[in-house]
This record gives C-alpha cells, structure tokens and sequence, in this order.
C-alpha cells in the first residue's frame, strides 16, 4: 500500500468506477493461522452483495480488516476506485464504510440519540450535536423506515430496535458501504423481514450493502451476488439469480453435502423424560420459554429446530440445571428440583442426565485446565475419581482420560495438554467422549457440531447414534436443519420459546421446517 | 452545643472535606473511563511530600503545587502504564502504587531532612493562606458573640485558602464536563463499553490516559492542600487513609459529582466531630470515637451491599480493553 | 500465538520481575548519595550470616508464608482478598483471648486452642465480605478494605477500652502466660543437634507454616474443594454448568483465606509478640499481596517468595541500624515486585515471548 491516501471520501461527483469496493490479494495470518489467503473481490456499487461460508471460514475476519480493526498482511483495498489504507475505524468511517458487528457496539445507559452522535460530534459542545442528530434521525428515520425513539435508553430496546440504532450510526455517519455481520442470527424472523425491507430500501437509494451469514435462505431472499468463502479462500462470486442454494452449500462446503446419515429406525421404549409446562425467565425478567411440554423414550432422539434466540439455550440449561425455571420436569419417574439449591448440575448428572453443552469454551471445558482434568469436570465427585474421603484419585482420572482419548480418537492423545491447545474438533470430543462414556439415560446436546470439521463431524453423529441405538434418549438442539434432519426420530420446531409443532423427518422438507421456524403455521387439510 | 463550637466543627469540616473532594472527584474521573483506582492514596501522599519538599526548598506555595501535581501526575502515569498499555491488574498496580508513595517519601524525606521522615514546617509564604471573603470578619478575631449567620459566612464559608474554594468549584465544572461535553460523553462511554468508543473511530487509549492524567492532577492538588493548606508540612503517612475514604465516597456517590460533593461532605463531618469530641454521650449509651471514625466504612459497605440503593460502577471497569470482532 | 515453556514463565518471568525491582532500589540508594553493594552487603550479613539474624528472617518469613497463602486461595477461585490485614489483626485477638481466658497447662494444649481461635477469627472477619460477594455481588477488594480499617477501630477500641491492664497507658493486653509461650527454633533445633540461636523470635510456627503450605497444596490440586475452586477461579460460567455452587465456593474460598491470615497470629502474637498490641499484624497481611504474585499462586512458590521477603524484611532492618539507609526502601522494593509481577507481567512476558518465538525459528531453520 504505497501511495495510499487515508480516507477521504471520492463517493460525490460521477465515480469512475462501477465498484464501490474491491479488495485485491488480501491475506491475514494470526500467528500459524491463515484466517484469510489471497482473497479477491469486487462489490458493485447499489448492490446488496452477500458472503456466505462456515464458521471459521474467515467472513468476519474480512470485514474486520475492511473497517480498520485488523491491518492485512497484503494486498490492496480500493473503495471507489481509489487505493485506500485502512489503518483504524476512524479511516473505515471516513472512507464512507458503516459497519454493524454481530454483537453491538452500543452504550447500554446511553439514549439512542447519544450512541449515534458518540465520535461523531460537530463540536465540543453537545447541544448542537444532539439538536443537529435529532433533525436527521427523524429525516433517515422517515426516509429508511427506520423508527426508533431517539430518548430511549438503548438498554430498554429489543434487539432488533437495538440493531436499528446501529444502522442509524453507520448513516448518520454518511456511511455509502454498509456491512452488516450475522445481522439475523438474534432476530425473530419478523424482526429479519423488516431488516431485508431496510436493506433493499437502502439499495434503492443507492448505497451498497455487504451481508455476511452463513444462512443460504437469507443470501437467496435478498441479495444481489454472492461470494463464497471456505478455510480462509475466495471460492467464487456467483449471481444470485443464477445459484441454487445446493449450489452453495456445495461450494461452502467444498464437497457434496450429504448429510444422510446411516441409521436403523428407532425402537422408542419406556419414557425418561417428561416434561410439562416448563417455563423460564432471563436476568431482565423476560419470559425466554413460554410453558415447554415434551417427551422423550429411551432408545430415541428427539431433535429441537429453531433459529438461534428462540428458547433452545434456555430448554437446555433448565433441563440441566444450569438456569432456575418453573412447571414439572420428571426423569425416570422422579420430579426434579427446577430452582433453589437443589437444582444443579450435580443433581442433574446424579438423575442420570449427561449434557454437551451448546458453548464448550465458555461452558463445557476449563479452557486452562489439562485434558484429564477436563474429563473429570463434573464428575469431580464421582467415586471412582477418589482415592479415599478426602483425596481425589488423579491417577485413575489420568488413565480413564488416556482411555477416552483412544476411544474418541482425541488428537494428539495427551492428557496434560492443557484443553486450550486442541483443536475445535478435538475439544469437542473430549466434551462428548466425558458426556456419553457416563451412559446416561438422558443425554442433552446442543450444537454437538458447531465449529467442528467435517471428519469429527460425522465421528460424533456416529457416536450420539450409538447411544441411542443402546437404548438411551437423546435431546439434540441444533440450528443446522441437516444435522436434525439426519439425526432425529422426531423433530419438534421452537420459535419464540413456544414448541410450533412436532414433525416426522421422514414426512417433513426443509420448507415446512423453515416455515414453522419462522413462526407461521399452516392450516393443514384446509 | 453552643454555637461556637458548632461553627467551628462545621469550619473543619470544611477544611476535613477538601482534600476528600479532590481525591474523590480525581477518582472519579479515572474510574469513569473504566481504569480502576485504589491507589488514590498513594497519588495524595506523594504529592504532599514533593509539594511540600518543593515549597520548603523555594518558599513558594506555587512552586510547592507544581512538584505536588508532577509527582501525582508521574505515578498516575505508571498506573495508566500498568492498565492501559500493559492492560495488567488495576487493582494491584493501586496496591503497588500505594506502597511505593509510602516507601518512596520517607527514604527521600529522611535522606533531603533528617527529620525521621517529615518536612521541616513551612513557614507563611511556603504554605496557603487563608482567605477573607469580602464583609467577612477575619478568621482568626473570636467567636464569641456572633450571630449563626455572620458567624457561618465568617467562620464556615469564608477564611479557607484558595484550594478550599477550588475544590467546591470542581464539582459544577465536572458534571458540566461530564454531561454537557463531547469529552464528557466519550469518557462516560469508554467506562461504559470501550468498544462502542473504539468501533466510532475514537482512542479509546488516548481517552483513558486523559482521564487518568487529570485523575493524576487532582490528587496533586489533595496532597499539596494535605501538606500546604491542611497542615505546615508533610508528616510520614500524613494522607493515613484518606484515599481510600475518598474511594468510599466515590462509591457513597454512585460516581456522580453532586453526590460525591454530599459525600464528601459527611466524611469530613464524621472526622470534624472525631476529632473534637472523643466519646460521645447521647444519654442511653456512649458512642465510642472508634465508631465514629469507622462510620466511613461501615456506610460503605452497606452501600455496597446495595440494601440503601445499589452502587453499580461503571460496566467496563477494571478490564483492560482488547480489540475484537 | 508463540507461548512461554512452563518453566519460563513459571520461574524466569518472576525472576526477571525481580531483577528489574532489585535494579530500580539501587538506583535509589545510589540517588541518596548511598553504596547499593554495601547495602546488600549489610542486608545478607544481618539477615543470614548468624543464626540470629536467620532467625529473624524465618520469623518474618513466616508471618508472610501465612499471608501469602491466605491470598493466593483466594486468587485462585478468582477472589482479590486485600483484607489479610484485617483477618490477621481478629486473628491476634483470637489467639489473645485463648491464651488469656485460659490457663493453659502447657504450651501444646494453648497451642491447638489458639489455632482454632486464630482461624475462627480471621475466616469469620472475612464471612461478611464473603456473603456479600456471593449474594449481593459487592466488590471483594472494597469490602475487604473497608473491612480493614473497621478491624483497625474496632481493635482500638477492644484494646483501649476492654483487655488494657488497669493501670496501663498501653493500647495493648497484659503479657500471656509463661506457660504458653511456644518453643523457639533454636530450641527445637537443639534437641536434634543444630546449633542455633534462640535470642530471636524464630518458632514453632515456622514448621506449622510449611506443613499448611503443603496442605494448601494438597487442598488445592488433591481434592474434590480445590478443584471446584480452581474450576471456578478459571471460568465461572462453566463451573455452574458442572454443577458447582457459586456461593458456596466464594464463601469457602474467602473464609479460608480469612482462616489462613488470621493463624499468623500464632507466630506474631503467641509466638514472638506474648502480648497484642494495636498493630500486631504490621503490613504482612499486605505484604502476603506480593508473595502470593510473586510465588505464582502456588504454595511452593509462596514459601520461596516469602523466605526471600523475610530476607529482605530482616535485611531491611539491619540496613536502618548500620547505615543510614531508611528501612523503607525495603517498601519501595516490596512496590516494585508488586508493580512487576502483578500489574505488568506482560511487559516482561511479550520481549520473552518474542524472543523465545525467534529461537524456536532459529532452532528451526
């Protein structure tokens, strides 16, 4: 980037270029890891242009680099043309790009109106900023139906009114290149239909938008191209017109997806787990689950469908005690405690309840602790851990560890190692190798695949299979439809905290799916 | 109680609250743009000494101040060191910084004077004078016989040195700053979610060190009203504990600088009537002066519990900021 | 992301940290117009070159020993105890009470009594804190502090008003029995043939410190406490998930902490003081902060780290009667390591780093 010119904004008389963004040979390695390798692109201007590939496929990376937070090794940024260097956020918002990062950047107790002024003020002196903020909030308000109510305190709002006042940052900053990251993953489906509505809005008047997900349904509703990432690589721009979503994934993924898994038809049997009217509240006081009932037989899995946000976290963490609810949980024909001192994990895993949890850095794994330490997290009080009242047996912890890892194929098989240096794939099945080695009557799973390559994948499909076929019942949360579809017996679709309705996956298609996650239910036989 | 005495205790009071004030107000400055400060402390008594060190040398209060805010300002640069730019512990960088405060005087005190530690007492020049506001009677003729209002106006309101009337001052200036700025809005963000600050292209560095550096200045001031104003002098530990009352007060104030000025103002009251009256008898029982002068804390600590309204601090407080996505 | 090897980071980075600390205090004695090789001289000589001053120095050791335990199980389930000082001070009022309330008919019976006491004390100084960490989320350093300068008053006032001796203008207690003083090293020493000086205040309590070390140790990494506690300490969202109560651990974790600190008053107290006085603990509870960074948390390294702070406290001493070196430079120097090891290791760590990454290159190529 040698004669580069910080910022300035060409975007006002005739552009010379069609573009309003090209990045040329961008590479970003963090220390062994090529996040990003030789990635080319060219946004044309007044377009929605979407980039769609896997967790980790370096989508956010990219867009980290174009708005000044990452510096690339090489390569070259043209914004309308003009060789442009990036060096921070102050030069992004300059060159006219606005940014909406998938987990805000708001000031809770701030008003709205002081969030979009915030580094953007006309003077040391508020009172003209706030005056001057709330004559164009209202004019962008009106113009993008944008409607937010400029003296709320940003801590009152939903999140979808939440990511609203982010795309009034990024115009009131006069931003021409928008780049929105998962912005759909914490909406409601009706909340991401009004965001599409506002997206095409803005490409109506002329500004470019850049939508980075890894949801094919969203890229094929609104966008105009797509560009597709994998491991760090540029694998295609395509119009979306032209693509289908197998198309994609088939791209992303770099193979033909076939998530058919092997399976031999259940063989429900007793019931081991009942549960009625489960109801639960989050720290603000907002009902997340709005009265659950279901069940689950031994020797079936019963898959839990749904967009992210939708209740799943919390059916998973009041079934396993991590979070206080109310209504009736019954296991093995047992009522368990869903508050107060007796509602532990401890307890949970003593009814005989295993649980991979949805998160495994922040919750299913000591990130610092040793591998073998990490094989007895939760089962730190099982007997066969203890060498007498007092003492832990961590030799016999290190050896059942040893075992685990040849089990599971945990690569490399050391169980000093400390759980932060495995790989994605490899953490996670030290998680379920702990969890389904217990043999549990009752095994909870959410995202047993998430960030996980595709060889461990299908190691771990294979495993909760297994447990299954020995006559155990499974819970598996996912927001992959695949994974569900391939996996469950039964498929019941949450939206809202509520259950909408219970599927057969042999008798079901994604559209159904889809349609029931976005909470329209269709009036059958009509 | 008669009103001589009242009047006076409210006159101490005065002059007790005035170096709280500063601390408080320095602490808050610093703990609203997220870096946590236990070691006010430290900042105040070194800045007595190198103010009092400095007008003992020049016999010049003026001079005397400068070294006072250039001591606090150097520590405060260590702290900011440690929790911005190394993004360490702040509250062990506090600790530290209290330590070496207390080490570092007395080993340069008792080498410069040879008096065990402490300055040789300042003599009128070296140290603040009083002053008398106008239709004031002078601070020094006698009490008695004055009616509460000429006395209040004479005795409480008039006859402090200029810090006195700084500090008061302080307290308008800082919420104006810190409400009605952009200064002001960007440092109660950068305590509130540094990354909202760094995502609108603003330092979020550059706005801690700036808060940290006036954080640094007014305890400059605290120490050389300690040891010029308050007292002829630096004595070894002459701040005993009066940053960490200052922090009680900050957290009393919920981080607000009217409140703070209130608290401020209770815990001077508090040592004023320590000071003055040793055991106090209110007819069932005899509070001890022990309790008096624990007040501060136990206040604290109920405030703290959040049964008396709860004290949130500032959300990023106390971590260091690091960039991501 | 080049990591530091385990014995880097676990040995060179404190050493370093010292190095840089030792340097600066040089550099001060030099600016007070002193010798720093003559001052170090003095130091090595008064605290080790006669079992006398050895003594001292494993006196003050163990005072530190304690402290730093207390400070480093806290640090462990996450919890920045600064309250040892306050701990340590109810701790001496425990161990003042059993060995005054009592005729104890020997040493070893007063002894166990003055454990208890000690220990109930000081955990029961940190229970209030504790709770409201656990229950009410108040930050633990501001309630432990505050905590401090409320047990300062209130020892004020139990010493003025209630256990002064009629008669004495001391803020102190009548002197303990004979019968309860405790063995001194030098004694216990003699009896298996090493000769050593009992003219200093080096006890019993020297060998309890190194068995709670151990113990501490086992607790942490041997037991099923010690695990929940480190789980915890690392990440405390996790540790719910595995079904461990986070108030429970707060709890525990600070009123072993507070335990710990409060049992320095067996050496201070009954140990060498045979009386309490106002200000029986001295700063060691603060300085235990240092030991427990300095030590890496880890009970082996405390003992360490506190043998080399006896050192320099013993040191420090004979400084301020051989040279007019003030003591408190040994402050200064105790700052320093604080400074280095608690709020700046990454300046150290990320040179090492770099220069480790680029040997590894080197080694590579």
């Amino acid at each position: 980037m040698a004669q580069a010119t910080t910022g300035g904004r060409q975007a006002t008389a005739a552009p010379l270029s069609p573009y309003a963004i090209e990045l040329k040979g961008i590479s970003k390695s963090f220390g062994p890891v090529r996040a990003n390798r030789d990635i080319n692109i060219a946004v044309p201007r007044g377009t929605i242009h979407g980039i769609i590939g896997e967790n980790g496929a370096g989508k956010s990376t990219l867009m980290s680099i174009l708005y000044g937070f990452y510096r690339a090794d090489a390569g070259t940024i043209l914004i309308n043309g003009h060789e442009t260097a990036i060096p921070d956020s102050q030069s992004a918002i300059r060159a006219g790009i606005g940014m909406v990062f998938q987990h805000f950047k708001l000031v809770q107790n701030f008003t709205v109106l002081e969030n979009v002024i915030l580094g953007a003020e006309d003077g040391a002196l508020l009172n003209t900023s706030l005056a001057r903020a709330r004559k164009v909030l209202g004019e962008l308000s009106r113009e993008y139906d944008l409607d937010v109510d400029p003296d709320a305190l940003v801590e009152d709002l939903s999140v979808g009114h939440q990511q609203r006042v982010e795309i009034l940052k990024a115009l009131y900053r006069q931003a021409d290149i928008l780049i929105l990251d998962e912005p759909t993953g914490v909406l409601t489906p009706e909340e991401a239909d009004h965001l599409f509505r506002i997206l095409q809005g803005l490409k109506d008047q002329g500004k470019t938008v850049i939508l980075i997900t890894h949801k094919l349904r969203e890229i094929m509703a609104v966008t105009d191209n797509v560009s597709v990432m994998r491991r760090g690589t540029m694998v295609g721009t395509v119009k979306t017109s032209q693509t289908s979503p197998e198309a994609l994934a088939e791209l992303m993924v770099g193979r033909k997806v076939l998530l058919e898994v092997e399976k031999k038809p259940a063989a429900p049997g007793r019931l081991v787990l009942d549960v009625r009217d489960l109801r639960v509240k989050d720290d603000a006081g907002v009902e997340r689950l709005k009265g659950i009932s279901l069940s689950i037989r031994a020797g079936e899995i019963l898959g839990i469908a749904g967009v992210a946000g939708n209740g799943q976290s919390e059916l998973l963490e009041a079934l396993g005690g991590i979070a206080d609810a109310t209504g009736h949980v019954v296991m093995n024909g047992v009522e368990l405690p869903l508050a107060g001192r007796r509602n532990n994990g401890q307890t949970r895993r003593a009814a005989g309840i295993s649980h991979v949890p949805e998160d495994r850095q922040s919750l299913g794994l000591i990130m610092d602790f040793t591998a073998w330490e990490n094989i007895g997290f939760g089962y730190h009080n099982a007997p066969e851990y203890q060498r007498n009242a007092l003492l832990m047996n961590n030799a016999a912890l290190r050896a059942d560890t040893e075992r685990k890892m040849a089990t599971f194929d945990v690569r490399p098989p050391i169980p000093t190692l400390a759980a932060k240096s495995f790989s994605g794939g490899n953490q996670q099945k030290i998680v379920v190798a702990r969890e389904i080695e217990r043999n549990p009557d009752l095994l909870l799973v959410g995202q047993p695949t998430r960030g996980v390559d595709i060889g461990a994948i299908e190691f771990i499909h294979k495993q909760i299979l297994g447990l299954r076929d020995a006559g155990k019942a499974i819970l598996l949360v996912s927001v992959e439809l695949d994974e569900i579809m391939g996996l469950a017996d039964r498929i019941l679709v949450m939206f809202d905290g509520r259950i909408m309705g219970e599927r057969d996956p042999e008798k079901t298609n994604e559209r159904e799916l889809g349609l029931l996650m976005a909470g329209i239910t269709e009036t059958k036989g009509a | 109680m008669e009103l001589a005495s009242f009047l006076q205790i409210l006159d101490s009071t005065v002059r007790l609250a005035t170096p709280l004030l500063f601390a408080c107000i320095a602490g808050l400055y610093s703990e609203r743009s997220g870096v946590f400060d236990i070691g006010l402390e430290g900042k105040m008594l070194v800045a007595a000494f190198a103010a009092a060190s400095a007008s003992y040398a020049t016999g010049n209060v003026w001079i005397g101040t400068a070294a006072g805010i250039g001591a606090a300002l150097l520590f405060a640069a260590i702290h900011g060191l440690a929790s911005i730019t190394f993004r360490g512990n702040q509250l062990i960088s506090g600790v530290a910084i209290n330590f070496l405060a207390s080490g570092l005087t007395v080993v340069l005190g008792s080498t410069w004077f040879k008096l065990g530690g402490q300055t040789p007492a300042l003599t009128d020049g070296a140290r603040f004078a009083d002053i008398t506001l106008p239709f004031a009677r002078p601070a020094t003729e006698s009490l008695s016989g004055v009616g509460f209002v000429s006395g209040f106006y004479s005795h409480v309101i008039s006859g402090h040195s200029i810090l006195v009337y700084v500090a008061l001052l302080l307290v308008p200036a800082t919420w104006w700053l810190l409400y009605r700025t952009r200064f002001g809005l960007r440092l109660r963000a950068v305590g509130e979610n540094p990354a909202a600050v760094d995502t609108a292209g603003v330092s979020v560095v550059a706005l801690r060190y700036s808060a940290v550096a006036i954080t640094g200045l007014l305890c400059g001031l605290a120490g050389a009203y300690m040891s010029m104003g308050l007292s002829a002098g630096f004595l070894r530990e002459m701040t005993a504990g009066r940053g960490y009352i200052a922090l009680a007060a900050l957290i009393f104030a919920k981080w607000r600088p009217w409140y703070a000025l209130a608290a401020c103002m209770l815990f001077g009251l508090l040592d004023a009537v320590a000071i003055r009256f040793q055991n106090i008898d209110i007819g069932l029982l005899v509070i001890p002066v022990q309790f008096t002068q624990a007040l501060p804390y136990i206040l604290t600590v109920i405030i703290l519990a959040g049964f008396v309204g709860k004290a949130i601090p500032p959300r990023a407080g106390g971590e260091p900021y690091v960039k991501e996505r | 992301m080049t990591k530091l090897p385990r014995w880097a980071d676990v040995v060179l980075v404190p050493l370093i940290c010292l190095i840089i600390a030792f340097a600066f205090s040089a550099i001060l004695i030099a600016a007070i117009g002193q010798s720093p090789a003559h001052a170090i001289w003095i130091m090595i000589d008064g605290s080790l070159g006669s079992t006398y001053g050895l003594g001292y120095t494993l006196y003050f050791a163990t005072n530190f020993i304690f402290t730093g335990l207390a400070v480093s199980i806290a640090f462990q389930a996450s919890l920045f105890n600064i309250g040892g000082e306050g701990q340590a001070t109810l701790g001496g009022l425990g161990t003042a009470l059993a060995c005054l309330l009592i005729p104890w008919p020997h040493w070893s019976l007063a002894l166990m009594a003055s454990i208890l006491a000690s220990a109930a004390f000081g955990a029961a100084w940190a229970l209030l804190p504790a709770w409201l960490q656990a229950r009410r989320g108040s930050h633990i350093v501001i309630t432990t502090m505050m905590f401090n300068f409320i047990a300062y008053a209130l020892m004020n006032y139990v010493l003025v008003n209630i256990l002064r001796p009629q008669g004495s203008m001391d803020p102190a207690t009548a002197r303990f029995p004979v019968t309860v003083n405790l063995p001194k090293l030098g004694d216990i020493l003699g009896v298996v043939g090493i000769p050593f000086s009992s003219k200093n205040p080096a006890n019993i309590s020297f060998l309890i410190a190194i068995a709670l070390a151990f113990a501490v140790w086992v607790l942490l990494w041997h037991t099923r406490l010690g695990y929940a506690l480190r789980a915890f300490g690392k990440q405390e969202k996790a540790a719910i998930y595995a079904g461990i109560d986070p108030v429970r651990i707060t709890i525990y974790a600070l009123l072993l902490s507070g335990g710990i600190s409060g049992l320095m008053a067996i050496n201070a107290v009954q140990g060498a003081a045979h009386r309490l006085v106002l200000n029986s603990v001295e700063g060691a509870g603060f300085i235990g902060i240092a030991v427990a960074l300095m030590g890496r948390n880890h009970p082996f390294g405390i003992v360490l780290a506190s043998l080399l702070f006896g050192f320099l406290y013993q040191g420090g001493t004979q400084l301020a009667l051989g040279t007019t070196i003030p003591r408190e430079v040994i402050t200064v120097l105790q700052a320093l390591v604080i400074l280095f090891t608690g709020a700046l290791p990454y300046m150290v760590q990320r040179p090492l780093e770099a220069l480790f990454a680029r040997l590894a290159r080197k080694e590579a190529a």
